[in-house]
């Protein structure tokens, strides 16, 4: 029961990072109909950043310095998610189907590569920050943790997604921004700049990225260049999972991921867990390609 | 006074060697219903692809002049400039509503650039400041008032995807009207309605006419929806004009009926 608890509890916090992730992904997916493969160097870039702030700003008070790096990180990152969309999508705009894929391949090579030259291969360590946490529970010699750290995670996550989602539903350029989805000629027609809306939505997905970047450096205190390969896969699964194109179904999907990776690597074993998420993701696509909360595609005649 | 509020001067449109559009002119009255008809392939749709910058006509010119006198040339406007400067508004033969979007923020789209301007680009909607509260009180009720004109308020939190078809017809008709725009191009706006969904079309359509003085541009295969609110009918058969008058003059012009029923050599 205990050992369970804490799974759950490290799931959670997991899961809360790929959802972040995840919300990226559904969304450029949503707007222009690709896999952005370069978001999860977005979010590599995101925790390099939160490094080097970490780093610069090391003398402030911990709560204010938190403040700092997380919006350092996001207008850095954003800025980043702003140039790729421009620089490597835009231009590929109403070409073959397959061009703008091969194109966000090459983008993440490219940002890997870019980031192993300038930071250096060796893994970037920080001093952790954040310490202590409740003892939820004890059973015999097993006491189940909850770390400060955990429910900052959490806690960051559901209020980021819940104002996301509120932005998305009430504003104006939300609401621009799900006319685009829907009918994008139309939208221009009605004077809606549709360049614009596409740009805000990678802007905004990285922005995500870069919360879900500071949080992993906190988290496990070291990154690599290498580290958005793997967790921009796995958040592609959750986004997959959840319905490629929802917004709530990212946000369930990369807690249902998290969960799953946990209860895999307490249960069975750490090393398969990659093995875990990634069947996830072949059966997905086999018995339910919507998705868990996405719409069925609906051949346009 | 009648004023030219459209002047369509010898639009021709080729697409390589098919001449879809030959030498057409016509003008489109301020506060008049404007009908364009024609068999199927007789240009039609191609002028209104024209007008709102979907093509660029290969010979021709395209001349809007609002009451204000501020006078636009068409065919040299981009395609977003058309409805957002010279406020031409259009709708589509296959209905095109945001469909998963309810049937008030369809028409909240439309008005989103007063809106983006309040709004500070949602800086200040998002912390609910009181200037775009203001505008959006101001958006929602703008909507609110053409939902009461085409019998919408009922159904204004459904989504427009939900909505029958007659209703999505109407609800895209008020859509670009949120637009504000001087000049509206209907395509077949009857298409696929029953008797009774057309007969609610005509009052939306004249309502307008009467209150708020748009032009309208009209293309309809729908006698009864065309003969009984056009104030004017231009005909075309194979790209080329073939009449233009009332509906009386069209319906009695030889040369109509010829294109209509196939008569053999009018000469």
């Amino acid at each position: 029961m205990a050992y369970l608890l804490q799974q759950l509890i490290n799931g959670l916090t997991l899961g809360s990072i790929y959802g972040l992730i995840a919300i990226g992904y559904t969304m450029v997916y949503g707007i222009i109909g690709m896999i952005n493969f370069a978001h999860g160097e977005i979010y590599m870039i995101g925790a390099f950043v939160a490094v080097i702030a970490f780093t610069a700003f090391s003398n402030l008070p911990l709560v204010v310095a938190i403040m700092l790096v997380l919006l350092f990180s996001m207008v850095i990152t954003a800025a980043y998610g702003w140039t790729v969309e421009r620089v490597a999508y835009r231009p590929l705009r109403g070409s073959f189907r397959l061009a703008p894929l091969i194109s966000a391949i090459g983008m993440s090579i490219f940002l890997q590569n870019y980031v192993q030259l300038l930071q250096g291969a060796r893994n970037k360590p920080v001093p952790p920050m954040i310490q202590g946490g409740f003892t939820v529970m004890q059973e015999g010699t097993f006491t189940v943790q909850l770390s400060y750290l955990q429910i900052m995670i959490v806690v960051t996550t559901l209020v980021l997604m819940a104002g996301f989602t509120h932005f998305i539903n009430t504003t104006s350029l939300g609401r621009q921004q799900r006319a685009c989805e829907q009918d994008k000629t139309m939208a221009a027609l009605l004077g809606v700049n549709v360049d614009r809306t596409v740009s805000l939505t990678f802007v905004l997905g990285a922005g995500l990225a870069a919360v879900a970047g500071v949080m992993v450096t906190l988290y496990y205190g070291v990154v690599d260049f290498y580290l958005g390969f793997l967790a921009g896969l796995k958040a592609f699964t959750a986004a997959v999972l959840g319905g490629i194109g929802s917004l709530p179904g990212a946000m369930l999907g990369g807690i249902l991921i998290g969960l799953i990776e946990a209860l895999w690597a307490g249960y069975f074993s750490s090393e398969w867990k990659d093995v875990a998420a990634f069947s996830i993701l072949v059966l997905v696509l086999i018995f339910r390609p919507q998705g868990l909360l996405g719409r069925p595609e609906v051949e346009k005649v | 006074m009648k004023r030219a509020l459209l002047t369509v001067e010898h639009l021709t449109m080729r697409f390589g060697g098919l001449t879809a559009v030959d030498d057409v002119s016509f003008t489109a009255w301020d506060g008049e219903i404007t009908a364009i008809i024609g068999p199927n392939g007789a240009g039609k749709t191609t002028v209104f692809n024209c007008l709102t910058g979907f093509y660029q006509p290969t010979v021709g010119r395209l001349l809007l002049e609002r009451a204000d006198g501020e006078r636009f040339l068409l065919e040299r406007l981009e395609a977003y400039r058309i409805g957002r400067d010279a406020k031409v508004a259009r709708t589509f033969q296959n209905i095109r509503l945001f469909p998963r979007m309810t049937v008030l923020e369809n028409l909240l789209v439309a008005q989103h650039t007063s809106l983006m301007r309040a709004s500070w680009y949602s800086v200040a909607g998002l912390f609910g400041l009181a200037n775009y509260r203001h505008a959006e009180d101001a958006a929602i009720e703008k909507a609110r008032h053409y939902m009461e004109l085409a019998n919408l308020v009922e159904v204004a939190d459904w989504q427009a995807g939900n909505l029958p078809y007659g209703a999505q017809r109407r609800l895209e008709i008020i859509r670009a009207m949120c637009s504000d725009p001087v000049l509206l191009c209907l395509d077949e706006p009857a298409a696929g309605l029953n008797p009774r969904e057309s007969a609610e079309l005509n009052d939306l359509l004249l309502l307008l006419r009467a209150e708020k003085g748009v032009g309208i541009l009209l293309i309809e295969h729908d006698m009864s929806v065309v003969m009984r609110i056009s104030d004017h009918i231009v005909v075309l058969d194979y790209g080329k004009k073939i009449s233009d008058g009332t509906a009386e003059q069209v319906q009695n012009d030889p040369r109509v009926i010829a294109a209509y029923l196939g008569e053999e050599e009018v000469a």
